[in-house]
């Protein structure tokens, strides 16, 4: 484990060394900013139509920063050679794509943290309420589905050679999965065999990403979700993150890795 | 003696990723066995295999038939690396650490208790003089200044074997003279050396035995006073006859 914690360690101080991580962060902040100090109007529906924006903002950022960034790690290893240093001491290769994967969760949570907490303070200045544990849910429920992405992520840098046909190609698939996934049952209803039963298959494959998605109870102010459901969902991630980074052993494990 | 590092039959056969699939042979049944306290030189031109054969002893590659073993592990094991140091041919250390980022980072890999590894890496960057610049990005580093980074994170679990693959190429007369010096100060610790090289006046002057291979074969293996006894003549000379090397009339 403190190998691990170790690999994971390095990921992490190579992000906050990096300049183009705070770009990112500096411009959604700039946003959330601006969206919250935009005061004249007293109308409900636009400052909930702020919300929303200020919430999208935050969903793509952390998308776009857990793929980035874990697109990169193994390649970059791999093309800068530290990989041979690396495996030369008495880490297996399971360790390596756990601490990646640790390093890559760990810091998307620092970022995550960091958006909620300015979202919070602006909406909660504005509004004078502090639903905190709700706030709390949404985090950790966009924290848990981003663990599915990062693992698939890492799943893909072992495969694909590029890493920006990985970014391209994950991005897409999260993004599908996120518009379309929910909707797949009903699409395959309309369709005749056989692509009524892959449709069926592929909706009970993929990962529902969309379930942890509850912005909403953000944006309209619903009641919070049981806490029994955020823990099953969490459990569901868990398992396919599981899935993911088996698979990506699988790949690296048998890796001809030549100086 | 007890056998320290040993190959058996290793024969490794890189295959192309394209279609053809076409077959490179580069290690041709390879049998090695150094044993412990021995400063061993594997020689060889370029191409011989002698960096294959530190990718198979290290687990980056899987021979396609054979073993190889290091303190009796079998060289799959992540184990077989506790004990052991290695530097390789070319290399560029995380450039975003400090060298002494880098040398806990990797302390921590091999389980050394904070207290003992942060008088290591004062110790190690005292030995390679990097003392002065332990703050400093890697980044910022000259070539020389890399290179002894690397020899530092190859010394830092206090290793039994050192496994260098052409530790002197790319350096100048200086650096040589120093990584020399490192190696015959190991070897007076007792410790193991495994070191490829093609430079072979130094290979004689501190290596206790040598072993000669050429495309993927070992040709010669021996004491380096016994070689220059049996063939009557210097180590460069055995060497260019294994290579069958014909001078140009
Ligand atoms: N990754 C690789 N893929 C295909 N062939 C390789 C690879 N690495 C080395 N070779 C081939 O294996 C042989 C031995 O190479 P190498 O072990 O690097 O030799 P040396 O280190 O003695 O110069 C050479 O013919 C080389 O072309
Ligand atoms: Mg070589």
């Amino acid at each position: 484990m403190n190998k691990i914690l170790a690999i994971a360690g390095v990921v992490i101080k190579e992000l906050y060394r990096r300049k183009d991580f705070y770009v990112l962060f500096v411009l959604t902040a700039l946003i959330t900013l601006l969206l919250g100090s935009v005061n004249f109007f007293h109308d409900d529906r636009i400052a909930r139509y702020l919300k929303e924006i200020c919430l999208l903002l935050i969903w793509i950022s952390a998308l776009v920063i857990a793929i980035t960034t874990t697109a990169r790690q193994i390649p970059a290893e791999r093309e800068n050679r530290t990989i041979f240093p690396l495996l030369a001491k008495p880490v297996t290769r399971a360790q390596v794509i756990t601490g990646k994967f640790l390093g890559c969760w760990l810091a998307v949570a620092v970022a995550l943290a960091v958006f909620y907490l300015f979202f919070g303070v602006i909406s909660g200045s504005r509004e004078h309420a502090w639903p905190v544990l709700k706030y709390f849910q949404a985090l950790w429920l966009q924290w848990t589905m981003l663990a599915v992405v990062i693992a698939l992520v890492l799943f893909g840098s072992v495969i694909f050679t590029s890493p920006a046909e990985n970014v391209t190609i994950c991005f897409f698939a999260v993004l599908g999965i996120l518009l379309l996934g929910g909707h797949l049952n009903t699409v395959a209803l309309g369709q005749k065999e056989p692509a009524r039963t892959m449709l069926y298959t592929l909706y009970f494959l993929i990962p529902h990403l969309e379930w942890f998605d509850v912005r909403d109870i953000i944006i309209y102010d619903w009641p919070r979700i049981p806490w029994l459901d955020c823990l099953l969902a969490t459990l569901y991630a868990a398992v396919y993150v599981v899935v993911f980074l088996f698979a990506a052993w699988l790949v690296f494990r048998r890796k001809v890795l030549a100086t | 003696m007890s056998s320290i590092l040993r190959t058996e039959d290793l024969r490794v056969e890189y295959r192309s990723r394209d279609l053809k699939q076409t077959v490179n042979l580069a290690l041709k049944g390879l049998n090695l066995n150094v044993s412990a306290g021995e400063v061993f030189g594997f020689l060889g031109p370029n191409g011989a295999g002698k960096t294959t054969t530190m990718n198979v002893l290290l687990g980056y590659v899987k021979p396609t038939e054979g073993t190889a073993h290091l303190f009796d592990v079998d060289v799959r094991e992540p184990i077989a690396r506790q004990r052991i140091g290695y530097l390789p041919e070319l290399t560029y250390y995380y450039k975003f650490l400090t060298v002494e980022e880098l040398l806990r980072f990797y302390a921590s890999l091999f389980e050394i208790p904070k207290l003992e590894a942060e008088s290591r890496i004062d110790r190690l960057l005292k030995l390679v003089e990097l003392e002065h610049a332990r703050r400093q990005p890697i980044r910022t580093y000259s070539k020389g200044m890399q290179q002894r980074a690397g020899l530092a994170q190859a010394l830092i679990n206090n290793p039994d074997l050192l496994l260098l693959d052409e530790p002197t190429s790319g350096l100048d007369p200086l650096g040589r003279m120093k990584v020399r010096e490192i190696i015959r100060r190991l070897k007076e610790e007792g410790k193991t050396v495994f070191f490829s090289s093609h430079e072979l006046g130094e290979v004689e002057t501190i290596c206790d035995r040598v072993a000669i291979l050429h495309q993927g074969e070992l040709k010669v293996e021996g004491r380096v006073d016994d070689l220059m006894a049996r063939y009557h003549c210097n180590l460069e000379q055995v060497f260019l006859k294994v290579v069958e090397y014909q001078p140009q009339p």
